[in-house]
């Protein structure tokens, strides 16, 4: 027998979804600038290849980083993808090595055992009937956890779980079919010919004793071929849809393509590639503390892909990278919240089109661009040279104990400083940034570059992380830029600064901005180690928390940030420190609200332990407590 | 009869039931703590653009309740949403979403660019 | 009748039920955390709105207070109270426990401590200090700064720790207003040369005769009254505060120099009488204050039978009514004992 009517749905579905998603990858690769065109075929044809291979092996298969955040998770999405890769690929072979002919039509793998019914008598049919057996049985087990998950997200260790919409249901209903379905056609066909291993032969003679298996078979063979149908022609309209476009983003992302500042194909790739698992839902403290479960990232994604307004959600977001340091597809997920934010309400480029199959590129709306800049009212720039600016930055002017230690830090280390925004000054422009507003943004970045390039300072510090971020990254200033912690850090190495050491407990909460947004966590951990007894605790490094002021999220009201403020502080004040420490104007304040314990700048602790006695700066590094037991 | 008796000159008078509400109203819909200002200026004493200039939120807040939008839809787009008033006012207006909501709804309502 | 009261708290609600229940004919047991009886009222030099001698009043209270049926006990303050049968055991923080048929709380408010406002500087700068400093200053006689002379402008900052959300304080204190105007008109007494600005989001002068003081301000005494929020304070090179604020009646923000800065510190909940809150079950409201059982007419009850509440536990409240709301709370024991006894 070489065909049967029921593989048609089968052979629709499966062609439809290999032409689909190739020609959606030739769209996307006709949208790429000609630069990333270039990366991508270097990427492809050179030794990046090899990588992507590697990690398509290790994370589309074995979901290595799910499985190393959640066992129970990652067992389910590997047993689903892994098993599944390995059913297709053992049936192919079998389909080779036992069938009449080589080189066979697809159909004829995957309903081996309806075609080779007798299959299965020797010796070695038997063992590799055993190791089909085995797949299967392995994905049913995922198979089963997805399903119990559907039900109570607790099975695997999630406090919650994705929401659907109507065509994923109707999806997963198929998905959920395959497997049994095949494992019922395979059972009753063995039954009838007494073949099949432990799971199917087993299965399949008990069920052939009570059950007219002939006719039964056949039916199951239908539903098997239409579950498989039904689910590549849907394919594309739900989640599912990352299975394939996954590989596409590893490649890309291993030719060094980055997700920029506009929608594109790497954007949209990317929000195709989320697997919807979840664990960005658990990481964010909007969903834990304040109970907002419709912002976080994998619903963003989703309602990207919907061509929802995504406007809102956009911007209710605390921008503080728990989830885009945890998602295991590895999605740049803040670049893309920053997109959807600075394309304004319902300005999306991108147009859903053919009921949801494709997307097109919209003509840009058109933006009139005001004739005047909206910061023309600033004054004549004014100058000062010094070798050290010190820029407080606005929230640190309502925290003046902050301001005063760091006058007290840089009159003590005897530095040549200029206090740039004494009187007040001029906002950084990260806060516009965040809003979307980068031509606003980009007006006060210029005005405050031109005073601090004109100084001739070889530095400029900053108390407060959010300054820190755009200076380091959107300035070009030609000043080397330090966060005070920083700062302080080399005064102590070379002897500028002579502390006391205070027996006080510390904890340290590491501001969002400074932690995850600019990778700085180990000076502020070494000052304070230097100056008071530092206790750990497992929110140090990029596990940290955010306090909840953060200025990236322009919707929460106060009740929400005072929710996350208070379990921020309670997790951190578990173990009865003196002080709870941060490095952060904002955090301080609101930290501070939510707590008995003081809280304090890293600078004021510092200030407070300066010793009055300054000896002369001596060029021997000071070697701080962790690098002693470090070297030791 | 015009001559005679007292009139007051349009440009001085708020009129209340003329005026468009829609901007006050597309605000509050959206964050409803705008409707806890009570105008004690904490938020424009400290702000950053008024610093330099003449910008008020206190006095934008006000005129926008009031309807009066002319000053607002010119005057918005000096503040640089620092956040120095969101953690000063004492009634917990969210103040920075308010300017952000404002620009939207001038840009909704009465197409003005910024 | 040999009932048995214990009143907490020997501030001026506490001394005020205390010789009035003594006066009933029971016997008291007043008890006092701090070495002397008296409570705020020791700090403070002259009330409002007459400006009276403190001290008088205290003289009044410690002559109704001491009584040969009341048993002051200083240096006492209760950790719990728990309830057995009709009459309650209350535990100190010595380990003493004291027997009472029924309890009066008095545990008052405690001042909003500055510090936490820090864009205000108190604790930061040396000539930024708070109302309770100011009457420390004028029982000394002697104003004076950092430098040791007398300042020649003087900021006072209404709704300190008070309506602020910001310090999770919606409510107003209700006294900062006049005591403000009283503090205003005793600096200009003492320095006739200086200059007094009150920053103020609104003046609630709703008391008996406080307008009246409120205008005499104004007229006799030349205070000016600012109307804004003071957003921030920092310091010069000498010495000096500069204020940051919007005089929202003239629409233009203002920036000031002064030599010093008065906060009006507000009124909380007492942290014994939070302590005792949550030790022994007795409601508190959304102010953290205790919570009486009907707003107007069980405000000295509590959800506890037998436990009544007595002046400022319960909400902010100037002297005049805290000595009524003492009585009142007296007549509830009374009448809880006739109750009890037939
Ligand atoms: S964004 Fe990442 S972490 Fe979140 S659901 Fe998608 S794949 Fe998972
Ligand atoms: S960045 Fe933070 S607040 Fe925003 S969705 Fe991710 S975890 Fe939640
Ligand atoms: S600080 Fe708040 S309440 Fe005061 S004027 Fe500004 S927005 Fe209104
Ligand atoms: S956010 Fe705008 S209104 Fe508020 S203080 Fe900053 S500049 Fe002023
Ligand atoms: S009494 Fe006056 S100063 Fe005190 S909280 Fe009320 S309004 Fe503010």
């Amino acid at each position: 027998m070489h065909f049967d009517p029921f593989v048609i749905p089968f052979n629709i579905g499966l062609y439809f979804i290999l032409i689909y998603t190739v020609v959606r990858c030739i769209t996307w690769f006709r949208d790429l600038s000609r630069p990333d065109k270039l990366r991508l075929q270097r990427g492809f044809f050179g030794r990046a290849f090899g990588q992507s291979l590697k990690e398509i092996f290790m994370e589309s298969l074995l979901h290595r980083r799910i499985l190393k955040t959640n066992l129970r998770l990652g067992y389910m999405h590997m047993s689903l993808a892994f098993g599944w890769f390995l059913l297709i690929l053992f049936g192919t072979i079998e389909a080779d090595i036992f069938s009449q002919s080589h080189l066979n039509a697809p159909y004829k793998a995957i309903f081996f055992k309806f075609f080779n019914p007798t299959h299965g008598q020797t010796e070695f049919e038997r063992a590799y009937s055993f190791m089909m057996d085995f797949i299967l049985a392995f994905i049913l087990s995922g198979l089963l956890l997805a399903v119990l998950k559907r039900f109570s997200s607790r099975v695997v260790g999630m406090k919650k779980t994705t929401r659907l919409k109507l065509t994923d249901k109707i999806a997963l209903t198929s998905l959920w079919m395959i497997f049994p379905s095949r494992l019922l056609a395979e059972s009753f066909t063995s039954g009838v010919y007494g073949t099949g291993s432990f799971l199917t032969g087993t299965l399949g003679s008990w069920l052939n004793t009570f059950l007219p298996s002939d006719h039964l078979a056949y039916v199951f063979w239908w539903l098997y071929s239409i579950s498989l149908g039904t689910f590549f022609i849907l394919l594309p309209l739900t989640r599912y849809m990352h299975i394939p476009i996954e590989l596409f983003l590893i490649f890309m992302r291993n030719s060094g393509i980055k997700t920029g500042d506009k929608t594109g194909t790497f954007s949209e790739v990317q929000t195709y590639s989320c697997s919807s698992c979840g664990i960005c839902i658990d990481k964010c403290q909007l969903s834990s503390s304040a109970g907002i479960n419709s912002v976080q990232s994998s619903y963003l994604m989703k309602a990207i892909r919907n061509d929802d307004d995504v406007f809102n959600i956009a911007h209710n977001c605390l921008m503080c990278g728990r989830c885009d340091q945890s998602c295991p597809v590895g999605i740049e997920l803040m670049p893309i919240r920053m997109i959807q934010r600075r394309e304004g309400e319902g300005n999306g480029d991108m147009r859903t089109i053919w009921r949801g199959y494709f997307r097109e590129r919209q003509n840009p709306a058109l933006v009139r661009v005001p004739e005047e800049p909206s910061f023309g009212y600033l004054p004549e720039k004014k100058f000062r040279q010094a070798d050290v600016l010190y820029f407080a930055g606005c929230m640190t002017h309502l925290t003046p104990l902050i301001k005063n230690a760091m006058v007290k830090i840089f009159t003590a280390a005897k530095e040549n400083f200029y206090f740039v925004d004494e009187d007040g000054g001029v906002c950084c422009g990260r806060p516009l940034m965040l809003a979307g507003q980068d031509r606003e943004a980009r007006e006060l970045i210029n005005y405050n570059s031109e005073i601090i390039w004109k100084s001739g300072a070889h530095t400029l510090v900053t108390s407060c992380p959010i300054c820190y971020k755009i200076f380091k990254e959107s300035y070009h200033i030609g000043a080397e830029v330090l966060h005070h912690t920083q700062y302080i850090k080399r005064l102590i190495d070379d002897g500028s600064l002579r502390l006391n050491y205070s027996h006080r407990k510390v904890v340290y909460h590491n501001p969002c901005e400074l932690g995850r947004g600019s990778g700085v966590y180990n000076e502020p951990l070494d000052v304070l180690s230097f100056v008071a007894e530092l206790q750990n605790t497992q929110f140090d490094g990029p596990n940290s928390l955010c306090c909840g002021g953060s200025l990236g999220n322009i919707k929460i009201d106060t009740v929400s940030r005072n929710k996350i403020a208070a379990d921020v502080t309670a997790e951190l004040t578990a173990c009865n420190p003196d002080v709870l420490a941060t490095a952060c104007p904002l955090c301080k304040r609101t930290l501070a609200n939510a707590t008995d314990c003081q809280v304090a700048d890293i600078a004021e602790i510092v200030a407070g332990e300066i010793s009055l006695i300054q000896r002369k700066k001596s060029r021997i590094s000071v070697l701080n407590i962790r690098e002693l037991a470090e070297i030791s | 009869m015009d001559k005679f008796g007292f009139t007051i000159s349009k440009g001085r008078q708020i009129n209340y039931d003329q005026n468009d509400r829609r901007i006050y109203n597309y605000i509050i819909e959206n964050e409803p703590s705008f409707r806890n200002c009570i105008a004690c200026g904490g938020c424009s004493g400290s702000c950053s653009a008024g610093n330099f200039t003449r910008f008020s939120l206190r006095e934008l807040n006000i005129l926008i309740n009031r309807g009066e939008n002319d000053l607002p839809r010119t005057n918005l787009k000096k503040c640089m949403l620092c956040g120095k008033c969101t953690l000063i006012c004492p009634r917990g207006v969210n103040t920075r979403n308010v300017v952000f909501l404002a620009k939207q709804a001038f840009k909704r309502f009465d197409s003005y660019a910024f | 009748m040999g009932k048995h009261v214990v009143v907490i708290g020997a501030g001026v609600a506490g001394m005020e039920a205390a010789g009035r229940l003594s006066r009933n004919g029971l016997e008291v047991t007043l008890l006092e955390k701090e070495s002397v009886a008296g409570g705020h009222i020791n700090d403070w030099f002259r009330l409002f709105p007459d400006r009276r001698d403190s001290n008088e009043v205290r003289e009044y209270l410690i002559n109704l207070s001491s009584d040969p049926k009341i048993q002051l006990k200083t240096g006492a303050s209760v950790d719990k109270l728990t309830r057995h049968g009709s009459s309650y055991l209350l535990t100190t923080d010595a380990g003493e426990n004291i027997n009472a048929d029924a309890v009066v709380v008095a545990t008052g408010f405690s001042l909003f401590r500055s510090s936490r406002k820090e864009e205000y500087g108190y604790g930061i700068y040396e000539n930024v200090i708070s109302s309770a400093d100011l009457e420390k200053l004028f029982i000394s006689g002697e104003i004076v700064i950092s430098s040791g002379k007398a300042p020649q402008r003087i900021g006072i900052v209404h709704c300190v720790g008070s309506r602020d959300e910001k310090v999770g304080n919606l409510y107003c204190s209700k006294l900062c207003c006049v005591t403000a105007v009283k503090q205003a008109i005793e600096i200009k007494e003492h320095l006739p040369d200086s200059e007094v600005f009150c920053f103020y989001m609104d003046m609630r002068m709703g008391g008996a005769l406080y307008e009246e003081l409120y205008r005499e301000a104004q007229e006799k005494w030349g205070v000016n009254f600012i109307r804004g929020k003071v957003s921030e304070a920092s310091e010069t090179i000498d010495g000096k505060i500069v204020v940051k604020v919007e005089d929202t009646l003239a629409g233009r923000p203002l920036k000031m120099d002064i030599d010093m800065l008065v906060l009006m510190a507000g009124m909380e909940m007492s942290e014994g009488g939070s302590k005792l809150a949550a030790t022994s079950g007795l409601k508190t409201g959304e102010n953290r204050f205790f919570a009486s059982a009907d707003h107007h007419f069980g405000s000295n009850i509590s959800n506890l039978e037998g436990v009544f509440f007595a002046g400022t536990c319960i909400a902010p409240m100037n002297v005049t009514e805290t000595i009524s709301h003492a009585r009142a709370a007296v007549t509830e024991v009374m009448e809880y004992f006739s109750n009890n006894n037939r």
